[in-house]
């Protein structure tokens, strides 16, 4: 049964990441937050395709649902910012 | 009519499509009901497809996006994004104007 460390690996892997968190017990639905430079610039939809690209036919065969919220570095500070 | 073709011919001759699991009313999968709950929140006129009801199209969906899961919303031929970013449009107000522009 797939984990979710196991996802964060195969994620990391193909994706430079300043911070990812992955949950998820039952083995098939995972949510996932993803702050990564690689999403500078880019649209949502766009995010989500780097991030499924990284799953590949995991995503087809293993993996029932993955719910992401992806954010690019700068973004991700403003979010931590106004925790503050 | 090859898939990619029906496919094409349905999301640009109607201006807002869901390709889900089920159906409105009988949902079949919790991102396909949060999918037709945003939209009838948003007081959207939508056609709905079932994948299940189709193999060809469900695999065809995948590859029409490049967006391996399902639900994907379609408004005006644009493919806009799954459950999540349609949350996230919908929270901060971009799918309403969109949906909007759509009637």
């Amino acid at each position: 049964m797939l984990s979710a460390s196991q996802l964060e690996g195969y994620i990391r892997q193909g994706l430079a990441c300043d911070y990812i968190q992955v949950s998820g017990d039952d083995g098939i639905h995972f949510e996932a937050v993803i702050v990564s430079p690689a999403f500078e610039g880019k649209s949502m939809v766009q995010q989500h395709q780097l991030v499924y690209g990284t799953l590949g036919d995991r995503m087809r065969a293993e993996i029932h649902a993955l719910s992401m919220k992806t954010y690019a570095p700068q973004k991700w500070q403003e979010l931590k910012e106004m925790e503050k | 009519m090859d898939v990619q073709a029906q496919i094409k011919e349905t999301v640009t001759s109607n201006p807002v499509v869901l390709y889900m699991k089920g159906s409105p009313k009988f949902p079949q999968c919790g991102f396909s009901n949060l999918a037709t709950q945003i939209l009838d929140a948003c007081d959207a006129k939508y056609i709905a497809v079932d994948v299940l009801q189709d193999q060809a199209i469900r695999e065809g969906i995948k590859q029409y996006a490049n967006w391996p899961t399902i639900p994907q919303l379609y408004v005006k031929g644009e493919f806009i994004g799954g459950a999540d970013i349609m949350r996230a449009m919908y929270e901060n107000g971009e799918l309403q104007t969109l949906l909007e522009s759509a009637k």
